[in-house]
């Protein structure tokens, strides 16, 4: 490792808390941008789940296109 | 060979075959984007030298550099398949349009907050409004702009053909925002990675910065393939495929 100790990794002579900062944001950004889509996937199926159900209950009930 | 090409095309315009072939690929693709990513962040946050003129605050360049990258490269990807939309009327690239646009967004807002928190120990201040910056915040707004026109048709086929221009006429924004540094003053340095001629970028700074621009390339893959893949779900549901999937999904 290039820094001596944990706590000079952690303060990066002063500009850890800059470093670390942007490393965050970049974690939150780039995860939500893989769980958005894998959520609204299963949102869509369990939709399409319940529609299939409603429409098993009553054939002969029009289909709301969701 | 004309008529494999011509088949190849096709496919690529079938809704279905694009979710089985990302069904083999996204394994491959998320192993690798995690190992390039975790890996080439350790790597520059830990193990790299320290900057002898910027001290510690470059290492932000592992992730500032690579987001930047893939906000003007999600660009072309945007606007090539809007051409594509446009010029073969294929389903599929309309689906790329309107899935690329969050992407690049996401992309170019965490170039600009990386580069607000690597300017203010750098610079001194978290913004300025030079060609670089700007450019870049009206990338943002094309990025958003693509978006919200999307949202704002009910006709599906009017929204691709809408966003299919709005994205080609913005492409004239991509040169600019490369070539930002060099034609007008700015506290943007400028590029340190040159495709033609040697990087300025000593190697021991500069192999885990390569590593972390793939995994950003394999990232943007992988997310772009996520979202078509539900994109094309909702769309498409009407088709046996969605509703066997759907019959069949736990």
């Amino acid at each position: 490792m290039y820094f001596d100790s944990f706590q000079a990794l952690m303060w990066m002579d002063g500009h850890g808390p800059y470093v670390w900062g942007a490393y965050s944001v970049a974690l939150i950004i780039l995860l939500s941008l893989v769980i958005q889509p894998l959520r609204a996937k299963k949102r869509f199926i369990k939709q399409q789940k319940n529609e299939l159900r409603r429409l098993e209950r009553s054939p002969k009930g029009n289909s709301s296109n969701i | 060979m004309k008529k494999y090409l011509y088949t190849l095309f096709h496919k690529f315009g079938s809704p279905k075959w694009f979710y089985q072939l990302t069904d083999k690929l996204l394994p491959w693709f998320t192993v690798m984007t995690a190992a390039l990513l975790i890996g080439g962040a350790i790597w520059g946050l830990a193990f790299a030298p320290v900057d002898y003129k910027q001290g510690n605050s470059y290492r932000i360049i592992y992730i500032h550099v690579p987001a930047a990258f893939i906000a003007l490269a999600g660009y072309y990807v945007m606007a090539i398949a809007g051409a594509v939309s446009l010029i073969w009327k294929m389903k599929l690239a309309d689906v790329a349009v309107k899935c690329a646009a969050p992407i690049g967004a996401a992309m170019t807002l965490l170039a600009l907050i990386t580069g607000a928190t690597w300017g203010k120990p750098t610079w001194g201040t978290w913004w300025i409004w030079d060609a670089r910056n700007t450019s870049m915040l009206v990338l943002l707004f094309l990025y958003l702009g693509v978006s919200a026109l999307y949202e704002a048709f009910e006709n599906e086929e009017v929204a691709a053909k809408a966003c299919a221009v709005l994205t080609l006429v913005g492409t004239v924004n991509i040169p600019i925002i490369y070539k930002s540094v060099d034609w007008w003053y700015s506290l943007h340095q400028p590029a340190s990675l040159k495709i033609t001629g040697e990087s300025t970028m000593h190697s021991s700074m500069l192999y885990p910065l390569l590593v972390m621009i793939l995994g950003f390339y394999l990232l943007y893959g992988t997310v772009l393939m996520l979202r078509m893949r539900t994109e094309a779900l909702v769309r498409y549901r009407q088709q046996s495929w969605v509703k066997t999937l759907v019959k069949n999904a736990k």
